[in-house]
């Protein structure tokens, strides 16, 4: 391939400016600035100038002439910090599902790293399998069970247990993020773990080690570049979920994205706001990743799958 | 007992992935609306289903959307593969972290970026901007899964087609395409999923009358008792079952002698 070829990239890198760059810049530019009122000049009014004008026109009978202004604020990005209960319970319960996703998918990855090759892959296929499902039937099957008169409310009841209260609670959020992100813990741990050769393991044995310390020296240490991109994997959708919350949380337990959808195609129809808070979310997720990356100095592109 | 206890676990895990699907799957053939009592057997809410046109033109809408997006997310997306792979670091380095941009970053944020890109261009949210939202995200896929293929393939290859007469098109056509191929499938069927599967980003960038299936099973599961919605899982869960055992089956049967290799290895 000639350095012509080059070329072949000019149609992607318009489509990457156009929809990738420029869409994030409009973000930026959205968070940092506010539309205000102005009168047919253009000049700058405040409530009280503007009141006094509308109803000097409407004593007049003449059409109001304003004009909008977009302006430079802080005062968007400075608004979210009154949000910080709705960004902090995001996070928190992220974490959780992040946290236990990470304690069920660990043993399992290992456990199915370790079959044989073709029960390996009939293994894998049946975790993946729930992914291909839309996330939102998964999440309209919990629905249906943690009702007041879903099923498992019946199944208790039958061995004489009270109804529970457990749709509409947080802790059905958190199962709604787990039930929905596991497999994507799964996934990048079953890919290092197979990588890791039972001889290794056999000769920690043989030197010595007990059940305890293989797992702590030998298969923790070889094992952590995919728990970095299984966190990454499973605490990112979580914690900018908006439909998990609406499905299972009812509305009460609001998170970060139900509060920016709230903005943009919600009843709180605020644009620069939404905006603000998208930025602090994406500024938020690339921390957690540059973080995350430290321990996976893998290449990224054989986890991706 | 270690191998008693970790069967037990298995199970356990997969209990938990597959009973709420089942239950679903149950319900759909429950005569009684409500999900939690049993009736009798009954097959009405699919045949229900198949008379709901807004399903079936939401069904419609996601395959068509797919097929383009993914067929131009592919041409898009390997043509930028072999320019970037012919780059200076420094600028395929760019490139590459851009690329990620839509992959790593929330769905969310992705969404309500394009929305506002559209609404800055005063483009009027519907197929387009529908269509144009889900090729920005299909290509880094493509683009990721053929770059490493590119980096694997010998370069002497496409000199030595050349030297043997080929022109720079012939040569590209019958050795550099070959090598990829794995990589372009792979990226193609990506695409194909992520775009039947997604709903955030299509939430913020579709039209009233370019509805996705996702978007449809979304507002029909506001309406909180909607059996429809559990015959649609039944149907869509027995598809992509076949698909898998299709697909795994003939990678069972394709990888059969590595397994013995592998067998060895193994002290199960």
């Amino acid at each position: 391939m000639n350095s012509r070829s080059k070329l072949a990239a000019a149609p992607y890198l318009l489509w990457m400016i156009v929809f990738i760059v420029v869409p994030l810049i409009l973000i930026a530019v959205f968070a940092f600035t506010t539309s205000v009122t102005c009168d047919a000049e253009g000049n700058l009014l405040t409530e009280e100038e503007l009141s006094e004008y509308l109803a000097e026109c409407e004593e007049n009978e003449v059409e109001p002439e304003l004009t909008e202004r977009t302006v430079f604020t802080i005062k968007n990005i400075l608004d979210v910090s009154k949000y910080s209960t709705v960004l902090i319970n995001s996070a928190w319960l992220a974490l959780i599902a992040t946290a236990i996703c990470l304690v069920i998918a660990y043993p399992l990855a290992y456990m199915i790293s370790r079959m044989f090759y073709t029960r390996q892959k009939l293994a894998l296929m049946l975790v993946m399998l729930p992914m291909w499902m839309n996330f939102l039937l998964r999440t309209y099957a919990w629905m249906t069970l943690l009702e007041k008169n879903g099923l498992i409310n019946r199944l208790l009841g039958l061995i004489g247990i009270a109804p529970l209260n457990m749709i509409n609670t947080q802790g059905a959020v958190v199962l709604g993020m787990i039930y929905n992100y596991l497999p994507f813990m799964v996934m990048p741990l079953y890919s290092v773990m197979t990588k890791i050769d039972d001889r290794t393991i056999e000769a920690a044995q043989d030197l010595g080690a007990n059940g305890w310390q293989v797992v702590s020296r030998v298969i923790m240490p070889l094992s952590m570049p995919g728990v970095a991109s299984g966190i990454t994997m499973v605490f990112v959708p979580s914690v900018s979920t908006f439909i998990i919350s609406r499905m299972l949380g009812g509305g009460t337990n609001m998170l970060v994205g139900d509060l920016i959808d709230l903005q943009f195609l919600g009843n709180a129809y605020n644009p620069n706001l939404g905006a603000a808070i998208s930025l602090v979310l994406m500024v938020f997720i690339f921390l957690c990743m540059s973080i995350t990356n430290q321990l996976d100095n893998e290449d990224m592109e054989g986890v991706l799958l | 007992m270690k191998k008693i206890s970790s069967k037990i676990y298995i199970f356990l895990v997969f209990l938990f992935l597959y009973a709420p699907i089942f239950v679903l799957i149950a319900n759909s053939f429950n005569a009684s609306k409500s999900r939690t009592v049993w009736t009798g057997f009954t097959l009405d809410w699919y045949v229900k289903l198949f008379n709901n046109e807004v399903i079936l033109k939401s069904l419609l809408n996601t395959l068509i959307v797919a097929a383009i997006a993914s067929v131009v997310s592919t041409i898009l997306g390997t043509a930028a593969a072999i320019g970037i792979y012919k780059m200076k670091k420094i600028f395929r380095s760019l490139i590459i972290n851009i690329t990620y941009i839509p992959i790593m970053n929330s769905e969310m944020v992705t969404g309500v970026s394009l929305m506002l890109l559209f609404v800055a261009l005063h483009i009027d949210l519907g197929y387009f901007t529908l269509l144009c939202a889900h090729i920005t995200f299909c290509v880094p896929y493509v683009i990721l899964n053929v770059l490493p293929k590119l980096r694997q393939m010998n370069r002497s290859l496409y000199d030595a087609a050349l030297d043997l007469g080929c022109n720079p098109w012939q040569a590209f056509r019958h050795v550099v395409i070959p090598e990829i191929m794995p990589g372009i499938v792979t990226g193609f069927l990506m695409s194909l999923t992520y775009s039947i599967d997604d709903f955030t980003i299509s939430y913020f960038t579709h039209g009233s009358t370019s509805q996705t299936l996702p978007i449809t099973i979304y507002s029909m599961t506001r309406r909180k008792v909607s059996p429809e919605v559990n015959a649609l899982s039944a149907i869509i869960f027995v598809v992509v079952l076949v698909i898998l055992l299709i697909m795994n089956l003939s990678d069972i049967r394709r990888s059969k002698p590595r397994k013995k290799v592998k067998k060895g290895g193994t002290a199960e």
